[in-house]
């Protein structure tokens, strides 16, 4: 990958520019028949969400889950059609309130923070979870 | 033919829900504009006695001692929720009609073949659990009338698990003979009375009863329901809504307004947001009206109600033009000396771009460059952040509604996204 340097940005008033993601070699002569097809920017919706009626964005508080890099302020990505396995990251209902947890099924079923700070959660056998969706990406802003 | 009704349980209290686990068992009221009345209700209020439509201020305390708790409209959470039910249906069968916020039509034909259609029913109610949270019922039928008749038969009854399926005549006939006839689509308590009159009390009665006979009586409207519930379809789905023909924006005041300055803040805003609608749609209109009644029900007070429209030149859609006229007409609307409790802004007499005739003697009546302007007003107003308002709009609003118990919008806006731990 070459980069080539433009120039500084002016700060702050940015534009919305959408990129067009060629797929082709520009040619001399006959088009490609494929170049019809080309100028479709990419759409980050596309690349994360498989199913947008299941999907919602939810926002982390804490530091619970930093070792599975997902850190304070993060933007999950749920989606509630898939099926929880076993080691998923899950929003799950704790105590009346949702939380993003790993969800192990062996040994025991638990749900387990990614930070040594904080003890697994145990789901005893005739409790009932709820769980609200599998996270499928996580957005860290730095 | 067969069609399904799949019609959500409770919708806004169930919205409400979608991300609250705790209020997984509370009784939940949703509130009118302005917190008025209760619009919305789960069973779980229901059955510690509440009742749609009765006023807030009366149930305030009793219904918080029962554990209730209240929330004012949140309509943007709705809408959102309703359009991922749909598109969840849209999975479920290939055709679909969207019949209001909360209930679709699904046409079957071709999923009776290969598929139980009561096991389909609750695979229905399964996914749109899964997918979006939200509880749903389901009626199957041969007609849409009879799948209405199996919603009904749904909610009524708790042991059919929300699903009730009513391809079998026998099945059809048990229901309609326990059905009374007000609670078939179309009839409603309007023809109740005359139906009674002639003996005609069940769902079942109407269904037997001589087509020619309901005809002449009443209407081919009502013919076409007892053919349906005889299972012959004569209601098609309808899977193209119809463009809009007009646009109300109309509000109930927060509190009791008086001064012609208000008013037109007011109407302004309802006209900016009204606008917004027109442009969404694709429209451009000609006709601008704005209205404004006082409350009928403070019969203390002097009793007034005006609606006035103009005609604009060429039709537009953009908001300047709009706030241009609508502040002409709230000016001719307003009335000194009395207490204004609602006013409204209607856009009428809608055209598609560039089909109209454009005027001979007004060359250029358009705005230069007015399209992209408004693009990028809306495409900043749809960001969720700050907001671009025109000046006649106000900024303090002391007429705008109260909504002191709105939920966040979860999923319209990122300043209100659900916070996990």
């Amino acid at each position: 990958m070459v980069v080539k340097y433009l120039g500084d940005t002016s700060e702050g008033d940015f534009p919305l520019i959408e990129i067009p993601y060629f797929l082709n070699k520009v040619h001399v002569g006959w088009p490609s028949p494929a170049d019809d097809y080309v100028e479709r920017p990419i759409d980050l919706n596309e690349h994360l969400i498989k199913n947008t009626a299941a999907t919602y964005f939810v926002r982390v508080s804490g530091d619970s889950m930093i070792d599975a890099c997902i850190g304070d302020g993060a933007i999950l990505i749920v989606d509630r059609s898939i099926e929880p396995q076993h080691k998923s990251i899950v929003v799950a209902a704790i105590n009346g309130s949702y939380a993003c947890k790993r969800l192990l099924m062996r040994p025991k079923v638990c749900l387990a923070s990614e930070n040594p700070k904080y003890p697994p959660i145990f789901i005893g056998e005739n409790e009932e979870l709820e769980i609200a969706g599998v996270v499928i990406a996580a957005i860290n802003t730095y | 033919m067969t069609y399904a009704l799949v019609d959500c349980n409770s919708f806004y209290a169930s919205c409400e829900r979608v991300f609250r686990p705790d209020l997984k068992d509370t009784p939940i009221v949703v509130l009118s504009n302005n917190d008025g009345c209760v619009v919305a209700l789960s069973k779980e209020a229901k059955n510690v006695g509440i009742k749609m439509c009765e006023p807030w201020f009366k149930i305030k305390n009793s219904f918080a001692n029962k554990g209730g708790v209240a929330f004012s409209s949140n309509y943007e959470l709705y809408a959102d929720i309703s359009a991922r039910v749909m598109q969840t249906l849209e999975h479920l069968a290939p055709r679909i009609e969207i019949y209001s916020i909360d209930e679709a039509f699904l046409d079957l034909s071709g999923v009776d073949f290969c598929t139980d259609l009561d096991q389909f029913g609750h695979e229905c109610q399964e996914k749109v659990k899964r997918w979006t949270g939200m509880p749903v019922r389901v009626g199957i039928g041969p007609t849409k009338t009879l799948a209405k008749a199996a919603s009904y038969g749904a909610k009524k009854y708790t042991a059919t698990q929300g699903v009730v399926d009513l391809s079998k005549q026998e099945r059809q006939r048990k229901l309609m003979s326990i059905m009374p006839v007000e609670e078939i689509w179309g009839v409603g308590s309007r023809l109740k009375a005359h139906l009674n009159r002639m003996g005609i009390t069940t769902a079942l009665d109407l269904a037997d009863t001589d087509t020619k006979l309901i005809r002449r009586r009443f209407s081919i409207v009502l013919e076409r329901t007892v053919m349906e519930l005889k299972g012959y379809p004569c209601i098609g789905l309808e899977e193209h809504p119809s463009t809009k023909k007009e646009i109300v924006v109309s509000r109930t005041f927060g509190k009791k307004v008086t001064t012609l300055e208000s008013i037109n803040e007011a109407v302004s805003d309802y006209a900016a947001r009204a606008s917004e609608k027109l442009r969404r749609e694709k429209q451009y209109c000609k006709v601008v009206s704005v209205f404004a009644r006082t409350n009928p029900f403070r019969l203390q007070d002097q009793q007034y109600s005006n609606i006035l429209s103009c005609k604009l030149s060429s039709p537009t859609n953009d908001t300047r033009d709009i706030l241009h006229a609508t502040k002409m007409l709230s000016r001719r609307v307003y009335k000194k000396g009395y207490n204004f409790i609602k006013a409204g802004v209607m856009l009428s007499d809608f055209y598609d771009k560039d089909v109209y005739q454009s005027d001979f003697f007004i060359p250029n009546s358009r705005r230069p460059k007015s399209e992209r302007l408004m693009k990028t007003i809306d495409k900043i107003n749809a960001t969720g952040g700050s907001r671009i308002t025109f000046a006649a709009q106000g900024i303090k609003k002391p007429w705008s509604m109260q909504r002191h118990f709105q939920s966040p919008k979860y999923t319209t806006n990122w300043n209100d996204l659900l916070v996990v731990k």
